[in-house]
């Protein structure tokens, strides 16, 4: 990748995660663990692959995104704030009650959300559906979804990955945020979905695994999507829940909690600093 | 015209119809056969896929195509359409207030032989609390070709209710279909009958019943369970202070939740309730079910003379 480009994802993962950051703690609720996880798939997804118009959120042949783990709302906000679909002050209303900025994905009152989502197991499917309403009308437009790796324990998630596979969605990618972590505890150990990416083979998907925080990394796996014809394309994604906060990488409290102040600072200051 | 039709065929007859005028796309879950939207496939196999045994996954497709722009119908057994994927028609269907159409066969006990894990009574129930929800329960085959087209002319997910078991034709190609206007079918001052489904016509010979003893019944039958048609309940209730539902539904949450709920803030009256009663179905023909839970116009009239007996 030209050290331009890297530059510039770089500058809006940092961006997206410190926007992330401020809203959970101004609504001292929220999931910041899992908001930074996927902040650079985000970047990239918004700055260098999706065909999005800020200007015109529900332009007909835009591409598509669902984040399938909504309750990571706080990282797709900050990524529309600074992609401009709306203004970055109002990343500090979130989840107040007259805020547009919904606990979890709301498509009627949020430019640039293009599903409802949060309740998992959801957003993959209906990921589904509008790519096979692109392949019904010929329409050339692509479909990206982020899926958490607990949600992978969704029956619904399955039942999504062999309808995509059996039409032939190949129109549709699903990065799958592999952190480990859940509420519960470690993914592993609370019920263990793995082997991820063999399971997405066997349903049929073209499957890359690649680390989430490496941007050459995500774009060869999105160049790889695209070029696959057929087929589904699932990303999975080795991430660091809470990456680029020292003290909540890898912490599972850090899954549904607001920082205190002092927290607050220290985060803001770290994602600052960090290069 | 057969005089006869169960408003399933109606339905899968509409559907190919209105495919013509209509670009729609249908969804199945393996039950195209039984649903009847096997009737649109074979007229128009590019818009319609087969989900397979995955109500919950096809609810959220049905979601993806409508956020796109095109009107789906999703079609299922009633207890695994409002049952099963309860929560994804809630979550991604009612709250995003999309353009899905959910066209649920096999409803209530009529379903008959396969019994009670198959003979969905809470549908309406489940549907009606859903914000925005459309639900339309058809009486026969022109209304149930009706409703949906007035489906698709809708803006909204709309809750359709179509039944396996025959039911005779209560209207000509004259019909004309207002989404949320109940039908006055019958004039009356005693006592009102109002009823949906396929027990609209065991209302009417309800009513022929208690016409032999002397009571004069109004019936109503209420397509549209909601929005319900208060305006029209309370003008009639008000007039003969008495009321009777008839569903083939729990008495729970059904048309008799809906109408004392409409008529107890602006006209309360007696109202009683035929309906299956809070209990679970089981295997048997039709007719002998209807039977066993009181769906029979025997007890309408019963339940009529009750109400009447209950004016102050």
């Amino acid at each position: 990748m030209e050290q331009t480009k890297l530059a510039m994802l770089t500058e809006k993962a940092r961006e997206i995660r410190i926007g992330a950051i401020e809203a959970v703690y101004s609504a001292s609720s929220g999931h910041p663990g899992g908001s930074l996880s996927i902040s650079d798939i985000l970047a990239y997804l918004y700055f260098a692959e999706m065909n999005v118009d800020p200007a015109d959120p529900k332009k007909a042949d835009r591409d598509r995104f669902v984040l399938s783990k909504g309750h990571t709302a706080p990282a797709l906000y900050a990524t529309l704030a600074a992609n401009g679909y709306f203004d970055k002050s109002n990343l500090k209303t979130l989840r107040q009650v007259d805020s547009f900025l919904q606990g979890h994905p709301d498509m009627k009152h949020t430019p640039g959300v293009d599903m409802s989502s949060g309740s998992l197991g959801l957003g993959i499917s209906a990921a589904a559906g509008m790519a096979l309403s692109a392949k019904i009308s010929g329409d050339a437009y692509r479909v990206y979804t982020i899926v958490g790796d607990g949600e992978s324990e969704e029956g619904q998630v399955w039942e999504a990955a062999m309808f995509s596979a059996h039409y032939k969605l190949d129109n549709l990618c699903a990065f799958i945020d592999w952190n480990g972590l859940q509420i519960d505890g470690k993914v592993t150990d609370v019920m263990n979905p793995t082997p991820l990416d063999e399971k997405f083979k066997a349903f049929g998907w073209n499957v890359v695994v690649i680390d989430a925080h490496d941007f050459d990394q995500i774009e060869a796996a999105c160049e790889a999507a695209r070029a696959c014809k057929g087929k589904p394309t699932a990303v999975i994604c080795k991430s660091v829940k809470g990456k680029g906060v020292s003290f909540m990488e890898n912490q599972v409290g850090w899954h549904g909690k607001a920082p205190n102040k002092e927290q607050y600072e220290t985060a803001i200051a770290e994602l600052s600093a960090s290069v | 015209m057969a005089d006869k039709i169960a408003t399933r065929e109606a339905y899968g007859n509409a559907l190919a119809e209105l495919g013509e005028k209509y670009d729609i796309v249908v969804l199945d879950a393996d039950l195209a056969e039984a649903t009847k939207t096997l009737t649109f496939k074979k007229k128009f196999p590019d818009r319609f896929f087969d989900c397979g045994i995955a109500e919950g996954n096809m609810m959220g497709v049905a979601a993806g195509i409508a956020a796109t722009g095109k009107t789906v119908f999703a079609s299922s057994f009633a207890m695994f359409a409002a049952g099963r994927a309860f929560e994804q028609v809630r979550n991604v269907i009612g709250y995003p207030h999309l353009n899905v159409k959910i066209g649920a066969t096999h409803a209530g006990i009529s379903v008959g032989e396969d019994g009670a894990t198959h003979q969905c009574n809470e549908d309406i129930a489940l549907m009606r609390t859903i914000p925005g929800m459309t639900i339309i329960n058809p009486a026969d085959g022109t209304e149930a070709r009706a409703a949906v087209e007035a489906a698709i002319n809708h803006d909204g997910p709309v809750y359709m209710r179509f039944g396996r078991y025959a039911v005779p034709y209560l209207y000509g190609d004259d019909y004309q279909f207002e989404l949320g206007k109940g039908i006055t079918l019958a004039e009356g001052n005693d006592v009102t009958i109002v009823a949906t489904g396929l027990m609209v016509h065991i209302a009417l010979e309800a009513k022929e019943l208690l016409a032999k003893e002397g009571i004069s019944a109004e019936v109503i039958n209420i397509h549209t369970i909601k929005p319900i048609d208060t305006e029209l309940l309370a003008k009639s209730a008000s007039k003969t202070g008495a009321v009777v539902t008839a569903e083939e539904h729990n008495i729970v949450g059904g048309l008799g939740g809906a109408v004392c709920e409409a008529l107890a803030s602006v006209c309360p009256v007696p109202v009683l309730r035929v309906g299956v009663e809070d209990v679970y179905g089981r295997s048997g023909k039709v007719p002998a079910l209807l039977e066993a839970y009181g769906l029979t116009a025997e007890n309408i009239a019963a339940k009529a003379k009750a109400a009447i007996a209950l004016k102050k």
